[in-house]
């Protein structure tokens, strides 16, 4: 869906900030992507009407990059990693579990990730884009558990603000 | 130095992390970064001529690059061809090196330090736009560095006429969006135009042609929060910090089997044994146990092991890269105990770097995934004893010569950076990596279009 009333004067004040408008292209889909829960095809026709570049130019570009879904994901995205700390600290039992756990819930999307700068307190997750650290398996799980049910939440990524998706 | 060898008795010199450490309660905010001396310096430095803060401070401090090329800070600065404007200041905040998490820490906790040493760096350079670039999945570092921004703002300490100096300065706080190739820094320059992240040849170099094609200086988190407290010194008592040509400290991101992994901002000149064992640092391996071997700067360096003359060597960026050709790289110690399969460690480096590789350089687009597949065969189970010849030889094609600093047929050094685990197992494992692949009965045939790696999801 197009940008809401109020994250579309952010989406303007974004392209505002830097000398060439393709710059804002990153903020934007980050922006479409808090709102919708995934970046959409219309958002990115939204996105290079607003920018002056062409739809395909932003596909281009942000199809290079991981944290942006093309596809629908359940409501909370849960980033495990198994990078080399966590991969000897228990990273790959966690990922293993909660794939199991979750594998039949629509709202909750299990991904491996590559390191998350949270090695100190290994194995690490992020649940949209919130830091859990020093995880198990169970820890892991009540994490999750606790954003399903609204005693936690996240902030969101774009600093506008989130719609019926991620968030 | 504090190093004694056999009795590791070393502390933290804590300068950047002080306030961090100091007040956890409110390091972050405005109140708790002027409480502690904040901004002072910046006040200080637009007093003076702004050249001579690039020369007689920044590079009379030997203040190096804390990202991973080590490059002297001032001199990146003095690249810049005199008067031509605009000119930028991106600073590189997409910390994604594997187990290197000190600026995530800086950058959450202390975020006015660094929008104090961008001021700083802006005013002796001539810069009047500078950018944050940092790291996508950073949500808390993100919403800080934000209100960091709007409260120095509201405070004078950015915006136009900055403390009545009339030097003028905003900052962009750009989101990246989960890339690691991003972190260098023509890719970086690149993603932030808008573009996929793909490093760029040079020359010409950011300084001469940067952002938006005009003179840009690309600096690291920690550099740039080093730069405040150099001004606050003075540059002699700085540099009097370290040793040889690695002055100051740097923080030091410890983790694997060790019994206190964490960041530790240590004097540059103690040895990885004090990192790894002194009590207030990272207090021994778990379990009573030693050290098997540990990768010294971050995933794209060479691996030492557990002996004497590795755990004894000083912390000093050129000694390591002379004696060992390891590098200190991000800063990161990633130690693993004698229970740690070396080739698992090797292949999960490799599926890091192929799945990270942009795909511009047809030798690093191919190669990393092949060293992947082979190493996954290997420390699966379904090796077979010349594998390890035949890593060596795909590397070669990356990085001819196999040798430290590397040669590289890419534009970039991540290709050649997943050559590292492979030279690391040549050198040090090698028994220990055929012996794995001997008499293995199972056949896990490589091919490009079946990865050995198909079960393990998304890679």
């Amino acid at each position: 869906m197009a940008f809401t009333a109020e994250n579309l004067l952010l989406a303007n004040e974004i392209v505002a900030r830097y000398p060439k408008t393709k710059s804002a292209i990153l903020p934007l889909a980050h922006l479409a992507q808090d709102q919708d829960g995934y970046l959409t095809q219309d958002a990115m026709r939204e996105i290079a009407g607003m920018i002056g570049v062409t739809p395909a130019e932003v596909l281009g570009t942000c199809s290079f990059y991981t944290m942006f879904k093309r596809d629908e994901v359940g409501r909370l995205v849960v980033s495990v990693c198994t990078n080399v700390t966590c991969l000897v600290m228990g990273g790959p039992e966690v990922l293993e579990h909660l794939e199991q756990r979750y594998a039949s819930d629509k709202e909750v999307t299990i991904e491996e990730v590559e390191c998350l700068a949270a090695c100190g307190n290994a194995p690490a997750m992020q649940v949209n884009y919130e830091f859990h650290e020093s995880l198990t398996p169970g820890s892991a799980t009540e994490i999750i558990e606790a954003y399903k049910s609204g005693e936690l939440t996240a902030r969101g990524v774009s600093g506008g603000v989130a719609g019926g998706g991620q968030g | 130095m504090t190093s004694v060898i056999g009795a590791p008795n070393a502390t933290e010199t804590r300068i950047i992390t002080k306030r961090l450490r100091d007040r956890p309660e409110d390091s972050w905010t405005l109140d708790g970064f002027t409480q502690s001396g904040g901004y002072e310096s910046l006040r200080a430095a637009l007093k003076l001529d702004p050249e001579a803060i690039g020369a007689e401070q920044v590079a009379a401090a030997g203040l190096r690059g804390r990202g991973g090329a080590g490059f002297p800070t001032g001199t990146k600065w003095s690249f810049l061809p005199k008067g031509s404007y605009p000119r930028y200041l991106v600073v590189n905040g997409d910390e994604g090196e594997p187990s290197t998490f000190k600026d995530r820490m800086l950058i959450e906790n202390d975020p006015h330090q660094l929008i104090e040493g961008i001021a700083i760096a802006s005013y002796a350079i001539g810069c009047n736009l500078a950018f944050i670039y940092v790291r996508g999945e950073f949500a808390l570092g993100f919403e800080r560095l934000e209100a960091a921004r709007r409260d120095a703002h509201a405070a004078g300490f950015l915006g136009t006429n900055i403390l009545g100096s009339g030097f003028d300065l905003d900052i962009v706080i750009h989101r990246a969006a989960g890339a690691y190739i991003c972190g260098e820094e023509t890719a970086l320059l690149s993603s932030l135009e808008g573009d996929r992240g793909m490093p760029r040849i040079r020359p010409p170099f950011p300084a001469v042609a940067g952002l938006y094609a005009k003179p840009t200086i690309v600096n690291n988190v920690e550099t740039l929060s080093t730069v405040p407290h150099i001004m606050r010194m003075g540059a002699a008592e700085y540099a009097k910090l370290g040793v040889n040509k690695s002055t100051g400290t740097r923080i030091f991101s410890l983790s694997g089997h060790v019994n206190r992994p964490g960041n530790y901002e240590v004097e540059l000149g103690i040895t990885f044994r004090d990192l790894i064992e002194s009590p207030e640092l990272g207090g021994g391996v778990r379990n009573g146990g030693k050290v098997k071997f540990f990768i010294p700067g971050g995933a794209s360096s060479q691996w030492l092991t557990g002996s004497d003359e590795h755990l004894d060597a000083p912390l000093d960026m050129d000694y390591v890269q002379q004696t060992f050709g390891v590098m200190l790289g991000s800063g990161a110690v990633m130690v693993y105990d004698e229970t740690t399969n070396p080739a698992l460690v090797a292949w999960r480096l490799a599926k890091f770097f192929a799945h990270e590789s942009c795909g511009k350089c047809t030798p690093c687009r191919e190669g990393t995934g092949w060293i992947e597949k082979v190493l996954y065969r290997i420390s699966h189970g379904y090796g077979r004893p010349q594998d390890l010849d035949l890593l060596l030889d795909v590397g070669d094609n990356i990085s001819p010569g196999l040798n430290a600093p590397f040669s590289q047929t890419t534009i970039c050094p991540l290709g050649p950076s997943a050559v590292s685990p492979v030279v690391s197992l040549h050198k040090f494992f090698r028994e220990e990596v055929i012996a794995m692949c001997q008499n293995n009965d199972r056949v896990l045939h490589v091919t490009a279009s079946d990865s050995g790696t198909s079960d393990l999801g998304a890679g």
